[in-house]
């Protein structure tokens, strides 16, 4: 923060020369903001993390325009920060114009898997796996033989959450029936507590007893209404047990902190190329602790994990909505 | 009789709300424990300092000339058009769908035609608010509002289910092919020997915006139609007495200032992103309210109302990248302003109004 001080009283120009003295790693924040209780917070512990235990410092900034995407990651590389940390698949199309430019610099991208660049390191997550063990454990804790879906905007990231979802829960019980709901339009979506608890409400009197949050912020408000109704819920990206103890099933885990943490670990030497980080490289996960141990029974503990190893070894395979935009479980 | 000069009302009455925003602004600048004057500093460095900070200043203004005299225009008939937002995002939809489905052979011809898509585009989205207003007298605000969210809802559909290309993940149209790209201010003024800076993205739709608010003056100040239109709004029935439709008037109104908005899209989605994105107005069309009510719905004054955004904007942004003020306090000094110039005008102008009249009495 005194290094930020710092440059508070140099104008633009100077805060371009000292950044290059320095190369410290920078991290743009998706339009979400950095305090979304989900995806980019979990990129920001994970900066934090290495912040503490290196003693180093990054800088930051939470986009506010599509108009700033290019141009945060042209001033940062141009004032010599490496590398450039991005999060969200929107970055993809700027990062494809920009990465050129400057081949010295190192970018890496959460959420992106498709670009052809060789200083980009991106990294993709099998959220649809880790979605398949939190639907299976739904569908083992649901009494009603009915869950429910709240996704925060129909696009297709979040449909293969869903996809994932409904697989896992059809797996345990074909007949179930899967109630998938979508926040919003806008990008208040993403931020909308309020319309998660009113969704919530919705699918419970349609006879939903476990719902999946998979809408950033606006999971709160389905986490907060599920345990005010008593009914159970799972959070998601970051492990969100402790919100309501005894009352959150689990959390599908997506481990961007690490990703951070190690980009950032790794610094400019940090290797570029495609990374998937799946159930094997532990990118994504369910959550147990003490939060929920007396809600996941050993035989559910049992069943998820077996299936996990089975995934693993490639002898059950969830089909991945991105892979021909369709899903086998769930019609959107 | 005016009550005071007009100089005073057009100029003085901004500028006094625009410091008792900036004092405000930095008071709450010291109280979250940071240096006013620096920020300031970096703001105007940032924002007006190069040419590369010109280039994004301009490149939001000329966003907001588009909606700020859409309002404008709407305001002339004494209607609240909130529905830029909605507008500007079917304008950008009339944009995608010109650039992406027809092989232009030059950039001019794809403006024209991108340009004519998102008029109608725009036009048609506020055509039905003005219809239920004009036959039903539904309250605009209302419906255009509501729009505002039926058009992003729309925009969800098309770009998630119609024109993602195949395996993309991100839902937003492919890119714009080379030939529809438009000059930037950068290789505009490159042949006059004036060297801008390549990575902004300000274009040539500031040309159009700047052409737009001049078309607006003459549509209204020297034309029969501009003169209905400002009679409509002043008094309803006196226009009715006139033989002024106010259906005719407030459905054209309407359309003018959905097209208009509608044109929005020529600067961000053909000049900046060559694609059309899911947020791409973000907020572009709120903002113009505050545009238009800054500029007294004078196409000058919007003008200068949106460079001042615009400035605000990139001058945030700048502050956001350099410096640990929280993005939030950035939106606060945009309100504060919005706040001063639009909604506390009356602070401003009553006391003034009683300086004239106090002075004006003791000439005579």
């Amino acid at each position: 923060m005194t290094f930020m001080k710092s440059l508070m009283g140099a104008t633009a120009a100077f805060a371009l020369s000292a950044g290059a003295a320095l190369a410290e790693p920078a991290l743009i924040f998706d339009l979400g903001g950095k305090f979304d209780k989900s995806f980019n917070e979990a990129a920001f512990n994970g900066a934090k993390r290495w912040a503490d235990e290196t003693g180093g410092s990054f800088r930051e900034i939470e986009l506010q325009s599509e108009a700033q995407r290019e141009q945060a990651l042209r001033r940062f590389a141009e004032a010599g920060a490496n590398p450039v940390i991005t999060m969200g698949f929107a970055m993809a199309d700027p990062l494809s114009a920009v990465a050129a430019d400057y081949p010295d610099t190192k970018f890496v991208a959460v959420d992106v898997t498709w670009l052809d660049a060789p200083n980009i390191r991106q990294i993709g997550f099998a959220e649809h796996e880790g979605s398949y063990l939190v639907g299976m454990l739904a569908a083992m804790a649901s009494k009603s033989g009915t869950v429910g879906f709240v996704g925060g905007m129909d696009i297709p990231l979040i449909r293969h959450f869903g996809c994932g979802y409904a697989q896992g829960a059809k797996a345990v019980n074909p007949d179930i029936k899967i109630v998938a709901n979508m926040t919003g339009t806008t990008p208040a979506a993403w931020n909308d507590p309020v319309k998660g608890s009113e969704l919530t409400k919705a699918q419970i009197s349609q006879g939903a007893d476990v719902i999946y949050a998979a809408a950033g912020g606006t999971g709160v408000g389905v986490l907060q209404t599920a345990a005010d109704e008593g009914i159970l819920s799972i959070g998601v990206d970051s492990n969100q047990n402790h919100l309501h103890p005894g009352k959150v099933l689990t959390s599908m885990l997506k481990r961007v902190d690490v990703a951070v943490y190690d980009a950032m670990k790794a610094g400019a030497d940090v290797e570029t190329g495609v990374f998937v980080l799946g159930l094997a490289e532990e990118g994504v996960g369910y959550a147990l602790d003490d939060n929920n141990a007396s809600l996941v029974t050993d035989d559910m503990k049992m069943a998820a994990d077996s299936a996990r190893q089975k995934i693993i070894d490639g002898e059950l395979s969830v089909v991945s909505y991105y892979d021909n935009d369709s899903c086998p479980a769930l019609s959107f | 009789m005016d009550k005071m000069p007009k100089w005073a009302d057009v100029i003085l009455i901004p500028l006094i709300s625009l410091i008792l925003a900036a004092i405000l602004s930095a008071l709450v600048i010291l109280g979250i424990g940071e240096d006013p004057v620096a920020a300031v500093k970096l703001m105007v460095d940032g924002a007006l300092g190069s040419t590369y900070g010109w280039g994004y200043t301009l490149y939001y203004a000329t966003n907001f000339m588009f909606t700020g005299l859409a309002v404008a225009v709407a305001f002339h008939a004494r209607m609240f058009n909130i529905g830029g937002e909605g507008q500007a995002m079917l304008g950008g939809l009339g944009v995608a769908l010109a650039c992406l489905y027809v092989p232009w052979p030059h950039w001019s011809l794809a403006l024209i035609a991108a340009s004519v898509g998102a008029m109608i585009f725009g036009a048609a989205w506020a055509a039905i608010p003005a219809y239920l207003q004009a036959k039903r007298g539904s309250h605009i605000v209302i419906t255009t509002i509501m729009f505002n969210f039926i058009a992003a809802a729309v925009l969800n559909y098309m770009l998630v289910n119609v024109m993602r290309p195949k395996g993309s993940m991100d839902p937003a149209s492919a890119r714009f092919p080379e030939a529809v790209h438009l000059p930037t201010l950068h290789e505009l003024l490159a042949p006059l020997g004036i060297s801008f800076s390549k990575a902004a993205p300000a274009n040539i739709s500031l040309l159009l915006a700047v052409a737009a608010c001049v078309l607006v003056w003459a549509l209204i100040w020297r034309t029969r139609l501009g003169y209905e239109i400002r009679a409509y709004g002043h008094s309803e029935t006196g226009a009715l007495y006139a033989g002024i439709s106010p259906v005719r008037i407030t459905m054209i109104a309407m359309l003018i200032s959905g097209a208009l908005a509608g044109l929005m899209a020529t600067n961000n989605v053909m000049g900046e992103a060559e694609r059309l994105v899911m947020n791409a107005t973000e907020g572009a069309g709120f903002i113009g309210i505050a545009v238009a009510l800054m500029g007294r719905s004078h196409p000058f004054g919007v003008f200068l109302a949106a460079i001042l955004f615009g400035f605000l904007y990139q001058g945030g942004a700048e502050l956001a990248l350099w410096t640990s003020i929280p993005r939030e306090l950035i939106v606060v000094i945009q309100a504060l302003v919005i706040l001063f110039t639009g909604a506390l005008d009356n602070m401003v102008r009553m006391p003034l109004e009683r300086l004239f009249l106090a002075l004006r009495r003791k000439d005579a």
